[in-house]
């Protein structure tokens, strides 16, 4: 993904320069700097640099989303020449190119799955229990999170050559979850600090079983967080090239499929694909934030709150 | 799991010798109590006299360090508390927001597999009862405090529990929907008749809605009596001191009878008040109650052949129905005198702050306590408030 994201970054520079040029202008025509305007011309200044930094992290997208619709006259997608569906008509055109795309989902989905499963057991182990060595896995969750990606899939790939594991989906799979963990654990950990005690206590008190307990009351009240660490492990793991790429064996995912073909050629396919699974993530992340909203507005019932009148 | 109408002899609680223990902290030591079938028992006391503690070990929220818990003579230690017939309404009230009204109340039933449409039928009943039947499908956060504190005695109800456990439920609402609120719950417990225990921090409360209230002060009991013998006769200074406006009189026992001795007052004056169990030579203090004192001019006389004791007016303060005036005793003892303004007369003819005043009671309104238990009690360390 990486080649792919050199080029645009041009014109970002260029929607720069223009944004700079209104701002100067509109500075000149401002009267004396008493402290009025002065406050205006900060809010202003604010609003710019707000949108700035977004047009700094759309602006690649956005040409992934135009390039994907381009009738390229070589083998190398990077010159706009024309407009064409003939990409959007045809995605899997390109040899090899869907069953890459097959095994990057489902090494994301079976490793997403694992991991948040794994994850969300021990993040609430780690918030409720008092054990021994519980202050150092707090720590030792981070150091997949500080490592550099090289070095663990050149760890990863190492250790499985000593233990004489053949590589390929089984250990890009491992791979994975291995990495997806910390961030799920550090995800539902942040959720389940603020977790009201007493509501599992009532349960109990209710006759509810600790299983049971778990299944009608904590996780559907965890849920979000469960449910954004799991969009989190999945969109790393669909786009991790550097671990993948020391593990994989023979077994193309779809990173390393592009990798490959960018020596060669870059068709437009890519370009589809890419903004396919954008969408998709988008479509999730909408998602959950819709689902958070309406979690957080019916979240804690606080007995402290001002009264309403009786009715 | 139904416990109505089950009889026997067996209190609905019992602790026999309860020690609960927090890593150096004491919160309940020792405890014996019985509580009797079918009443309104409450626990009070300031935070951390152990009354929760207490609360939480019959719930099963936490397991006794010694001693045995009891419910209706069986002995229930060591059974988590979705094993136990009893009931919790938090402080928190700890309702479900991801449940509607209904759901959250249909909770317990469903546990039990009783069937659809009886959970059905006594959820309804259950939410007719706390005036919330139109509530049913909401959610809690769209409930007001009062509602919602009535979803959570609805959520326990339903299961009509051997006995129903409250944590200072109307702890977070404000003073007149508690008022509203205590009348309803003494209601409810006395058309369901089941066993409530109920604690509190607030002896007004605990005063008005209970059949026995057992005070307690530094995990344990102080005193278990109805609520008219607590505040007519404290049996310790805590009690006394704890419950109403007391007036404390140090002193020292000269002379014990058959249920009185006399006291010399630091005050001045020796004075006989009904005591037990006292020797002589101990320290200990006369209790009277602000409304049994009368006040005098100094010039004048009391009513002969009443016990008294002189001082100097502080302050006056009308309260409308009564004036509320402070006396200092020689010994620097504050005293409060509630005189009812029922004659206009009579209220402008009280003394004057600043001038002098005489204090009489009638012998029988006038008790001695004494400290719990001295040795026992005061002398622990690590006693944290």
């Amino acid at each position: 993904m990486e080649s792919a994201r050199t080029r645009p970054s041009r014109a970002l520079a260029a929607g720069e320069a223009t944004s700079a040029g209104t701002v100067t202008a509109a500075r000149e025509t401002r009267g004396p700097r008493n402290r009025r305007t002065g406050g205006k011309l900060l809010d202003a200044g604010l609003n710019l640099y707000a949108g700035l930094a977004l047009l700094y992290l759309l602006v690649p997208i956005a040409v992934i989303l135009v390039f994907s619709f381009n009738k390229p006259l070589g083998r190398f997608n990077f010159i706009w020449q024309r407009f064409s569906f003939d990409a959007w008509k045809d995605p899997f055109g390109v040899p090899g190119i869907g069953d890459a795309l097959r095994v990057s989902i489902e090494v994301a989905g079976l490793s997403t799955l694992i991991a948040t499963a794994l994850g969300t057991l021990t993040a609430l182990a780690l918030v409720r229990y008092e054990f021994r060595g519980r202050a150092a896995v707090n720590f030792f969750i981070f150091i997949p999170l500080a490592t550099p990606e090289v070095v663990l899939g050149a760890a990863l790939l190492s250790m499985f050559l000593n233990f004489s594991v053949a590589t390929g989906f089984t250990t890009i799979v491992i791979a994975h979850i291995m990495f997806n963990l910390s961030f799920v654990i550090v995800t539902v950990r942040s959720r389940l600090i603020g977790f009201d005690r007493s509501l599992e206590e009532a349960a109990q008190d209710l006759g509810a079983t600790p299983w049971q307990t778990f299944r009608l009351i904590t996780l559907p009240l965890i849920m979000p967080g469960v449910i954004s660490a799991a969009l989190l492990a999945f969109a790393l793991s669909i786009d991790d090239y550097v671990i993948t790429s020391f593990n994989n064996g023979s077994t193309i995912t779809f990173p390393v499929f592009i990798w490959g073909a960018a020596r060669v050629a870059i068709p437009p396919q890519i370009y589809v694909i890419a903004s396919m699974i954008f969408l998709f993530t988008l479509a999730m992340m909408l998602l959950t934030v819709w689902q958070q909203r309406r979690a957080e507005r019916m979240a804690a019932v606080r007995p402290d709150e001002p009264e309403p009148s009786q009715g | 799991m139904s416990h109505e109408g089950q009889g026997g002899a067996a209190p609905s609680v019992s602790l026999r010798g309860v020690t609960k223990r927090f890593g150096d902290f004491t919160a309940v030591r020792d405890m014996d109590l019985d509580v009797p079938r079918g009443q309104f028992f409450t626990m009070l006391g300031p935070s951390g006299c152990g009354k929760t503690t207490t609360l939480r070990m019959i719930a099963g929220f936490e397991e006794p360090s010694e001693g045995t818990v009891l419910l209706d003579g069986e002995d229930v230690t060591g059974l988590p508390a979705f094993r136990r017939p009893t009931n919790t309404v938090f402080q928190s009230y700890a309702l479900f927001p991801h449940l509607s009204v209904e759901r959250n109340v249909a909770f317990g039933l469903e546990r039990r597999r009783v069937s659809k449409d009886e959970v059905r039928r006594r959820v309804g009943e259950e939410l007719e009862r706390v005036g919330l039947a139109r509530e049913a499908k909401r959610k809690p956060r769209q409930l007001s405090g009062g509602q919602q504190q009535r979803v959570a005695l609805a959520r326990a109800l339903v299961n009509r529990p051997a006995v129903l456990l409250l944590d200072e439920p109307l702890g977070a609402l404000d003073l007149k929907l508690r008022k509203q609120l205590q009348i309803e719950l003494k209601r409810i417990q006395q058309d369901v008749g089941i066993t409530f225990i109920y604690v509190t921090h607030d002896q007004e409360e605990a005063l008005t809605m209970s059949d026995f209230i057992a005070v307690m002060n530094r995990g344990v009991v102080e005193q278990l009596d109805g609520p008219e013998e607590i505040y007519e006769r404290p049996s310790t200074t805590f009690v006394a001191g704890f419950i109403g406006v007391s007036n404390l009189m140090p002193g020292e026992v000269v002379s014990t009878g058959t249920g009185t001795a006399e006291l010399r007052l630091d005050a001045g004056p020796t004075v006989r008040t009904g005591a037990a169990g006292a020797t002589v030579g101990e320290r200990a203090h006369a209790v009277v109650r602000p409304e049994k004192l009368q006040l005098h001019a100094t010039n004048g006389t009391g009513p002969d052949g009443h016990p008294s004791v002189d001082g100097q007016v502080e302050s006056s303060l009308y309260l409308g129905t009564a004036t509320q005036v402070i006396v200092r005793l020689p010994d620097d003892t504050h005293m409060t005198v509630l005189v009812p303004n029922t004659d206009e007369e009579a209220r402008r003819r009280l003394p004057a702050a600043g001038h002098g005043a005489r204090l009489t009671w009638s012998t029988e309104n006038i008790h001695m306590v004494r400290d719990l238990a001295a040795g026992a009690v005061h002398d622990d360390e690590g006693i944290k408030a």
